[in-house]
């Protein structure tokens, strides 16, 4: 019994050795909490529910984005957010990537606008103003319908034609061999 | 030239330089010297540098349409040794510098992990710490390298000088996530800072079990908070833009994020037309410091003075070259020579007085060295706006004046991006 004992001490002490004992355990219900803009996964987790429209994120984008990216994204003083929906070339200068051309992946307009925009009030679009706002965007860069509904189910299946220009860096390549790309 | 003559050399350029000074006529007399006769500044609870240094400040491009997300350069040629002073780290961040309280401060890791925890800032200055010096380079260091016709007025912290190198202090980021123990299937971290944007990116885990650092303190002290006051990651090597400051944090995952300064921007442009994701490992790196763009030199004795580094390993050797990469000669490396950390290469040298042209190049223990702007650009697109590691030039003229001695490259004009490379030109 008294072996017993020292035995699941000395278990425990190993367990307990292994770590520090240091930083509080959380639920992940409480995580969530902290997660103030989750971040927003290639495949669409950490997207919310609801629905962008077109004519609705035309409305929001006058109104919260179109004083620095120009009334059509055209893109002044800030950057430039609509072009053709044609990827870049190595011809293209810098200032003239925008979403159409340049962005590889939808969730990334959704992750980012959530996160970062507008500029100096970052974190006060809802949810449901953020996916009209996209919604408008990828119609703008002609990437989607006036009428294609962008939701957690649509939005992470829509191709962006740059997607095709994105490769591996090799020395990554080679430090990650089971590395790849969504 | 043989060492005789070379040292014969030096002393006429010495005696030439005592004589010059007494021509001048310096004033020494006794008020020169006042200092010595009154009492000094009292002691005083945190030093600040010599008023007569105040002109030495970081690089802020007057064309920026915003200095809330932007970048400054450090004042490579006006610092010596290898440590970048805390007042001078060059700078890069999104949405300006927050003001974390450090009562406040806690750390998140959740996810792909057996145990969701939270540290406090104190709680993290209990486990075992690590001290490294490492430097840390903007993927947009060098960017004003892709204009051409080049720069003529260059310096060279406008051309390197969004690199900077200090001592790190703080807690392996593995043993935080051996504390919450990573699930099976998880590869992926995604951290995210404490500034208005939350800024985020994906760093793999295995890099993260390898060397990241969860750092606190920059040499010494704690972090400034344009380094992300109080807690910053350091991933010794790579991209400064990996390396989120104001860390708040950490979500354990199974994919990457892709998120915005992983796609949009800090992806490359190839002249083949690709475009590479995941450009993390900085190319190695040499920058000469003295003399250098827009300083001015006289006649004689000289020692040449420059920075190094490599995000692939350790600096094995420091090439310069006076005929434009015909020959080249060894420079002498000033120990200690540290993985992923500046190295200060020297070179004593006599000028002539006539024109010349300077050229650096660095080489890592995995054998990699720069190449010349006309290599760069058969690799890398024109128009990319990251990772420019091409071999600096400058430009002696008789007048002692030194230019920036880079070659025009045929093709198209063009000028940087801005943002990550710091300087915005209306093109
Ligand atoms: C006060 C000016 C300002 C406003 C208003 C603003 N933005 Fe921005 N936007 C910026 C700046 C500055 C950046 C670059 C941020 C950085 O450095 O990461 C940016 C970047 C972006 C980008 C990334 C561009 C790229 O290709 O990398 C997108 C997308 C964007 N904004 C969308 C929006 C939307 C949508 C709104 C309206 C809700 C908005 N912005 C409002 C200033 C603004």
């Amino acid at each position: 019994m008294f072996r017993r004992a020292l035995l699941a001490l000395a278990l425990a002490g190993l367990a307990v050795g292994a770590r520090y004992q240091l930083g509080t355990p959380i639920t992940e219900e409480l995580a969530a909490q902290y997660d103030l803009r989750p971040v927003v996964l290639p495949d669409g987790r950490g997207l919310p529910p609801g629905e962008g429209k077109v004519a609705e994120g035309e409305r929001i984008y006058a109104e919260k984005c179109a004083s620095c990216h120009g009334a059509r994204g055209e893109g002044y003083p800030f950057n430039r957010l609509v072009s053709e929906p044609f990827p870049i070339t190595p011809d293209t200068e810098p200032v003239e990537y925008a979403i159409g051309n340049y962005w590889q992946y939808p969730t990334t307009l959704f992750d980012y606008i959530r996160r970062a925009m507008p500029f100096g009030q970052e974190g006060t679009l809802t949810d449901e103003e953020v996916y009209h706002l996209v919604a408008f965007l990828l119609y703008m860069n002609g990437i989607t319908e006036a009428d294609t509904p962008i939701n957690q189910k649509t939005l992470p299946t829509i191709r962006m034609p740059a997607r095709e220009l994105l490769d591996l860096d090799p020395e990554t390549k080679r430090r990650f061999p089971w590395l790849t790309l969504p | 030239m043989d060492r005789r003559r070379f040292f014969r050399i030096l002393g006429a350029g010495g005696l030439l330089g005592l004589l010059k000074a007494k021509a001048q006529g310096l004033p020494w007399t006794e008020e020169t010297f006042a200092p010595t006769k009154t009492l000094g500044a009292p002691l005083s609870e945190y030093g600040e540098r010599s008023p007569f240094e105040a002109e030495v400040v970081r690089y802020i491009s007057p064309n920026l349409r915003t200095r809330h997300s932007g970048a400054d350069f450090a004042p490579l040629e006006r610092l010596e040794g290898v440590i970048t002073p805390n007042g001078l780290h060059f700078e890069r961040h999104h949405a300006g510098v927050p003001q974390v309280d450090p009562k406040y401060y806690r750390l998140v890791i959740h996810g792909m992990v057996e145990r969701p925890l939270v540290f406090t800032l104190e709680e993290l200055k209990r486990f075992p710490s690590v001290t490294r010096t490492y430097f840390i380079e903007c993927a947009g260091n060098g960017q004003n390298g892709y204009r051409n016709p080049p720069d003529p007025n260059l310096t060279a912290t406008r051309s390197r000088g969004l690199a900077s190198n200090a001592s790190w202090t703080g807690v392996p980021l593995a043993l935080l996530l051996k504390e919450a123990g990573v699930k099976p299937g998880a590869k992926w971290l995604i951290p995210e800072g404490m500034d208005a944007a939350m800024y985020t990116r994906s760093l793999p885990l295995e890099k993260a079990m390898e060397d990241v650092l969860v750092a606190y303190a920059q040499n010494g002290e704690a972090l400034r908070p344009e380094q992300g006051y109080p807690v910053r990651l350091v991933v010794p090597g790579w991209e400064g833009s990996i390396q989120v400051k104001w860390l708040r944090r950490i979500l354990v995952t199974d994919l990457p994020a892709m998120a915005k300064d992983e796609t949009s921007e800090y992806t490359d442009v190839m002249a083949d037309g690709r475009v590479l994701a995941f450009t993390w490992v900085m190319d190695p790196e040499s920058i000469i410091t003295y003399p250098s763009g827009l300083q001015q030199i006289k006649p004689g004795f000289h020692e040449i003075r420059g920075l190094a580094w490599s995000g692939h390993g350790r600096i094995t050797k420091v090439e310069i070259s006076f005929d434009e990469g015909r020959t080249w000669r060894e420079a002498a490396l000033e120990p200690p020579v540290e993985r992923y950390a500046f190295v200060r290469f020297k070179m004593p040298w006599y000028w002539d007085g006539k024109e010349v042209v300077l050229w650096s190049r660095a080489w890592d223990e995995r054998g990699n060295t720069q190449p010349t702007r006309e290599e760069f650009f058969k690799k890398w697109g024109r128009n990319n706006r990251y990772h420019y590691n091409a071999i600096q030039a400058w430009r002696v003229l008789p007048d002692g004046r030194v230019v920036n001695g880079d070659r025009p490259l045929g093709g198209q004009a063009s000028g940087p991006a801005g943002g990550c490379g710091g300087e915005v030109f209306d093109v």
